[in-house]
């Protein structure tokens, strides 16, 4: 994980990069969950 | 509910009546030291650590786990969620407690407290933070008492007074919501004040984020966590609204407090990811930030999806209890256990003996008041006077 950076812009680049990317994720991981979470809700109505 | 015959028979010295009993005692005398001996007769404190154990966890865990005031009450009056309306008096009687005994708690760790007004008339800015949470905290406790007192009002017979309060209720609820968002972020903003004290993984400017966001999951948490205990030792004094509501409300804010925590969880990572902090996972404080994140984070939020899913009613208790817990951790190891982490470890603080026993006392006089009102007022089931009115 050690990066080296010469300048803020590399640093910003870097971890906006990253930043990007976990979002990406969580918000995939975000339908998944609900998904999960309501899987075998009794009160939810048939669709 | 025949509470009378319940009661009758109960032993006066049962084993809490004997360790609440010694705790007091212990803590009237050193609340005497206290203030006769000042801050260095009974605390640890120093110039290095000038916030302990009374900040760390009376105040900064009492505040986040008196959020269940305003998350409840919000969900009740402001989002109309009706069906979770039993939960809202008991979690008013929290919240207003809580309040009442982080302030009592200040009286304890400010140097004089005769002056904590004086941010109000004696300050030279109303631009700092502590100013905020201080103002916050007086109004908000303010609402919480006047929320609270429908009850009091009710069991005295002051119908009047009771019905004028009851119509105040939904401003009172958004004030209560707006004035908890700003100090419940403020405290976590006041961190940010000392990015070189505090260690990076906890160090954020989402501090106050992370804090709201945090507060919200542990009053959620301590609503179910306090009903299950209420339902253990206080079943006699709920009336058939209460015990029929009782598996809503656990399991309705179980849902919230997944879906919260797995938010918090997103968010805790996104800080670590935008400061770059992630070389500071592989050391020791990295190993304890972890066991934070994952053990009373995801765990937590993984557990609460599995009890909802399988309609588990003691998995959803314990893991409030877990949660509860994990709000604790995490308040004490941004005020205390990160906090100067730089510093050798013979200039770190550990709490005194005696500050331990007056957090105990304060949670004793918590507990003890909280049994003195419900036992009286109508908290857990509605006064028959006022049946279906609020």
């Amino acid at each position: 994980m050690e990066y080296h950076f010469n300048t803020l812009h590399d640093f910003m680049v870097y971890t906006k990069g990253v930043v990007y990317i976990l979002i990406l994720a969580i918000l995939i991981g975000f339908v998944a969950f609900w998904s999960f979470l309501n899987g075998r809700d009794p009160d939810r109505k048939p669709e | 509910m025949s509470s009378e015959h319940a009661t009758a028979h109960k032993p006066v010295m049962s084993p809490f009546t004997i360790v609440a009993g010694i705790v007091l005692i212990l803590g009237a005398l050193v609340t005497v030291l206290r203030f006769t001996g000042g801050l260095a007769a009974t605390t640890n404190l120093s110039d290095y650590n000038p916030w302990g154990l009374w900040i760390g966890f009376d105040l900064l865990v009492g505040v986040a786990l008196a959020a269940g005031g305003f998350v409840t009450s919000a969900a009740v009056y402001i989002f109309g969620m009706k069906r979770y309306h039993s939960a809202v008096r008991p979690a008013i009687l929290t919240g207003f407690l809580g309040y009442a005994l982080v302030v009592f708690a200040l009286h304890y760790d400010v140097g004089q407290p005769w002056r904590l007004p004086y941010p109000f008339i004696v300050q030279s800015g109303t631009t700092s933070l502590l100013f905020e949470v201080g103002a916050c905290v007086a109004l908000y406790l303010t609402v919480l008492f006047i929320e609270f007192t429908p009850a009091p009002l009710e069991w005295l017979g002051f119908k009047r007074v009771r019905n004028l309060v009851v119509k105040l209720t939904m401003l009172l609820t958004i004030l209560g919501v707006i004035l908890s968002t700003l100090h419940q972020s403020s405290l976590g903003a006041l961190f940010l004040i000392a990015p070189s004290k505090l260690h990076p993984l906890w160090y954020s400017g989402y501090l106050p984020v992370f804090f709201f966001v945090s507060a919200i999951i542990a009053g959620l948490s301590m609503v179910i966590f306090e009903g299950g205990l209420a339902h253990k030792y206080f079943h006699d004094k709920m009336d058939e609204t209460h015990l029929r509501e009782k598996e809503d409300v656990a399991f309705g804010f179980a849902k919230a407090a997944a879906w919260v925590l797995a938010g918090y969880f997103s968010i805790k990572v996104i800080g670590v990811a935008v400061d770059n902090n992630w070389s500071y996972l592989a050391t020791g404080y990295g190993a304890w930030f972890l066991v934070e994140l994952l053990g009373f984070v995801a765990l937590p939020c993984f557990l609460y999806a599995v009890a909802v899913r399988d309609h588990n009613m003691s998995l959803v208790k314990y893991t409030a209890g877990w949660t509860v817990l994990g709000i604790v951790v995490n308040r004490l190891n941004v005020s205390l256990v990160a906090f100067n982490w730089h510093l050798p470890s013979s200039e770190r603080y550990f709490p005194h003996w005696m500050e331990i026993v007056i957090s105990l006392f304060i949670v004793t006089i918590g507990v003890l008041v909280f049994r003195f009102i419900v036992t009286r007022m109508p908290i857990m089931h509605e006064h028959p006077d006022y049946h279906g009115e609020h």
